[in-house]
């Protein structure tokens, strides 16, 4: 089994996954390493991180010096292939253009989709995060608790390799004893904003992150994450001992071609290929999920872009891990007598309590930090230490006024000079001639950039449904977007700007800007942060859920959501990691059903 | 400069160290940055370029500024960033290529950056020419110094000079950017990164001792 085309898919599957990011990937590796044959359909075209990352290459080597394009929003080097918040040919809609009603949609069509290029920033949600309700009143429980996902959380990352440290704060997980890799050292200005931090009591950490600051265990590995399964083990065995240490160079935006940190593509595909038991077809654009008369999912009905032919492929299990949004699209438009309104949306939920993660920034410069001696800051290619959120005892007391909290992530040091970056220019002088030389000198690496992430809590107003009208170049029915923050999510982001400046001038910069109070004029448009989770959420009750506790669809007992859709809240910390552990726990949930003889 | 000026962070400036921070999200830019649901530019290198490919402006899109435009550009650049001790100028490492290469490029941003970039050049040829009776290019040194002077004072918004003051900043941050992004630049800046390692050390332990900050560093 291999990358095949859509004439010579040999179905039926036992399980079709649609997509091939961090749900995707995560559920095809669990599958076929566990021995059921799947057939994944990927709407972008293949990609190959090993002979595709520009390693090392300058910025002096690439178009406008790697400046953000509409082409390429991260810049040239971002691994993302034909994405972005505009795709050709795939639009989307807004019900509103008006500031803050209206929601930028991020894809990526590509094999592994979004894990290719994303931030590796990989936090375990708390106790406190599948329970919110419950804690504040506010939003939804999960069906499930942190006591469930913990497992499934430690396998992924034993699986993977997640650098960090175990510091026990509140609703800040530990991981087991050894499951951890050590977190590489702060960066100069990382442990001044430590220092400083603290005389305003805020935490500075190691963060976690999905590199391998060393090699894999994979004599101890294998074992822990597959018992009892031979050929598993040997696989990842082997496969851990392809995977090469970060050699500290090179931004893990734009994909690691050592396979250093996480790509679906880099970690979760090559063992599910190796098993024998995945096909996989790119350019697959799903268009239906087909079902028979009685509502169960009988396969996928998808078109091949190249071609602009549909196909169909039959399958006993349908995985949806197509990214939340585009995973309501498909349900949305996967319309029967069984489901006239949808597939899984008997509740009329499908599309509903779409939330992104809360952004905003502040920066400052810092005298203490101009000229230092250079040295090398590149590191592990993004973020080494970051602040868990610190104030749950005063936000349950009522004293902050809004109800749920924020991490910071942290930009300092001396990143490879590109557009803008050797920072002069942000300080408004004019300087030329000798004196820009000094003051180039004088301020690169001088700078503290601050990013809030923060937990928006799920409202009526914010949802996605079918636009009546629009249709894409395939004649798919497209998103209509719906958004509206909430005053908790515009009093965090102003209580994250103030957090800021008060930390900048802590850190000794000589004229701190005063941000506003108004949240409205800072808040990151919905979507700017490519967290949407949400529109499937799971619940214990099927009136006001459309996935049960194991990701199953309350109304088609054999298809999956494994993506985002079924978080039930969007905690502060970063989806994908237990995207991840959501989808290895759905997949054990699948593989049982059907050894079973359920599914 | 002694009193810092308020930190005005350039929008992809930012974004690029919100990458470089790992922060990969970050979304500060301007509206065309986004582009708008379904659109994307005719001529650009497309949503799905060949990263690894070795490339040169010009490859993708033509370069559009004249000969003489050109020789102002350089001209202007070497005011901007002149030779000094052992680093080379602007214009002898490429910088008059990418301000070409930024002018003439298909995307939103650019068209009206090239815009600016025309009129500004087009104000300094005329001026110099009134001036001096030679285009900048031909000027000496003191005559060029004199423009760059005045084009470096900052214009009260909407004074007549307040478009050759946004050209200025304008050209000047794009000198830097060609500039420090190359090879010679990096070394002139101090960025001594972009090599593998075997560990990462961290910051040296004489600069965490004189900045106070030994009882920091924990892992």
């Amino acid at each position: 089994m291999a990358y095949i085309t859509p004439a010579s898919a040999k179905d039926p599957y036992d399980v079709i996954v649609i997509g091939s990011g961090a749900a995707g990937g995560q559920s095809a590796y669990t599958l076929t390493m566990e021995g059921a044959r799947v057939l994944m359909l990927e709407a972008g075209r293949n990609y190959d991180p090993r002979s595709e990352t520009p390693m090392f290459k300058t910025n002096d080597q690439a178009p406008l010096r790697s400046a953000g394009t509409p082409d390429k929003p991260f810049g040239y080097y971002d691994a993302t292939i034909d994405g972005g918040w505009a795709v050709p040919g795939e639009p989307y809609t807004n019900a509103s253009s008006e500031r803050g009603r209206d929601f930028k949609w991020w894809r990526a069509r590509m094999l592994g989709g979004r894990t290719n290029h994303w931030g590796r920033i990989s936090l375990r949600n708390g106790p406190y995060d599948f329970k919110p309700r419950s804690r504040d009143g506010l939003g939804f429980d999960w069906p499930i608790s942190y006591e469930d996902v913990a497992p499934y959380y430690d396998k992924v990352e034993m699986l993977i390799g997640v650098y960090g440290t175990n510091e026990g704060l509140e609703n800040t997980p530990n991981s087991p004893e050894g499951v951890l890799l050590p977190p590489p050292k702060a960066r100069i200005g990382e442990l001044l904003a430590r220092q400083r931090g603290r005389k305003l009591g805020i935490p500075v950490i190691p963060a976690h992150r999905a590199l391998l600051s060393k090699a894999l265990d994979h004599r101890g590995l294998p074992a822990k994450l597959h018992p009892g399964n031979a050929k598993a083990q040997r696989i990842l065995t082997e496969d851990m001992q392809s995977r090469a240490a970060c050699f500290w160079a090179t931004d893990c935006g734009r994909g690691c071609a050592i396979r250093a940190n996480y790509q679906s593509t880099t970690v979760h595909l090559p063992p599910a290929m190796a098993t024998g038991n995945l096909d996989i077809v790119t350019d697959a654009m799903a268009r239906e999920i087909t079902v028979d008369a009685s509502g169960k999912a009988t396969g996928v009905a998808y078109i091949d872009r190249t071609t602009g032919t549909e196909h169909r492929a039959r399958a006993r299990v349908v995985v949806l891990a197509a990214s939340a949004c585009e995973t309501v699209r498909l349900l949305l438009n996967s319309k029967s007598g069984a489901h006239p309104h949808g597939l899984g949306n008997s509740s009329g939920l499908v599309g509903k309590y779409i939330m992104d993660t809360v952004g905003a920034s502040w920066g400052g410069q810092i005298p203490l930090l101009e000229g230092y001696p250079p040295h090398n800051e590149d590191g592990a290619g993004g973020l080494h230490v970051y602040t868990p959120w610190w104030l749950y005892k005063e936000q349950l007391a009522g004293k902050l006024g809004f109800a749920r909290g924020y991490h910071v992530e942290f930009g300092t040091g001396r990143g490879m000079p590109g557009y803008g970056s050797y920072g002069d220019d942000s300080r408004g002088s004019t300087s030329y001639g000798r004196r820009l030389r000094e003051e180039a000198r004088r301020y690169y690496g001088s700078f503290v950039y601050f990013t809030g992430r923060g937990e928006m809590i799920p409202n009526e107003d914010s949802y996605c449904e079918i636009d009546p009208k629009v249709v894409d170049k395939w004649g798919i029915p497209v998103l209509r977007f719906h958004w509206k923050w909430s005053d908790h999510e515009l009093r965090q982001v102003a209580h994250m700007q103030k957090t800021f400046a008060d930390w900048i001038a802590e850190m000794g910069c000589t004229s701190p800007r005063r941000p506003g109070s108004d949240g409205s004029k800072v808040i990151e448009p919905g979507g700017s942060i490519i967290h949407e989770v949400g529109g499937t959420i799971m619940g214990a009750d099927r009136a006001k859920s459309v996935t049960d506790a194991h990701s199953r669809t309350w109304d088609a007992p054999n298809v999956f959501v494994a993506d985002g859709g079924v978080f039930a809240s969007n905690a502060d910390k970063n989806p994908t990691l237990t995207i991840m552990a959501l989808a290895w726990r759905a997949s054990d949930h699948i593989l049982s059903e059907m050894r079973k003889g359920n599914l | 400069m002694n009193t810092p000026e308020p930190v005005r962070i350039d929008r992809r400036a930012a974004i690029k160290w919100m990458m470089a921070a790992g922060a990969g999200a970050a979304l500060l830019g301007p509206r065309s940055l986004l582009g708008a649901p379904g659109t994307a530019p005719a001529h650009g290198y497309g949503t799905d370029p060949a990263t690894t490919k070795p490339y040169s402006p010009g490859d993708i899109w033509p370069l559009v500024l004249s000969g003489a435009q050109r020789r102002e550009v350089a001209a202007l650049s070497d005011v901007i960033l002149p030779a000094e001790g052992g680093a080379p100028s602007a214009s002898s490492v490429g910088v008059t290529d990418f301000i070409d290469e930024w002018a003439s490029a298909p995307y939103p941003d650019n068209v009206e950056d090239g815009r600016v970039i025309t009129a500004g050049l087009a104000w300094l040829e005329a001026e110099s020419v009134r001036r001096h009776g030679a285009v900048f290019a031909d000027l000496g040194d003191a005559q060029r110094l004199g423009l760059c002077e005045e084009m470096s004072k900052d214009a009260p918004e909407g004074s007549a000079h307040e478009a050759i003051s946004k050209f200025f900043r304008l050209f000047r941050n794009l000198v830097c950017t060609g500039y420090y992004s190359t090879p010679v630049g990096m070394k002139d800046l101090g960025y001594v990164g972009n090599v593998p390692l075997a560990r990462f050390e961290g910051p040296p332990p004489e600069l965490v001792a004189k900045l106070g900050l030994a009882d920091e560093v924990r892992w």
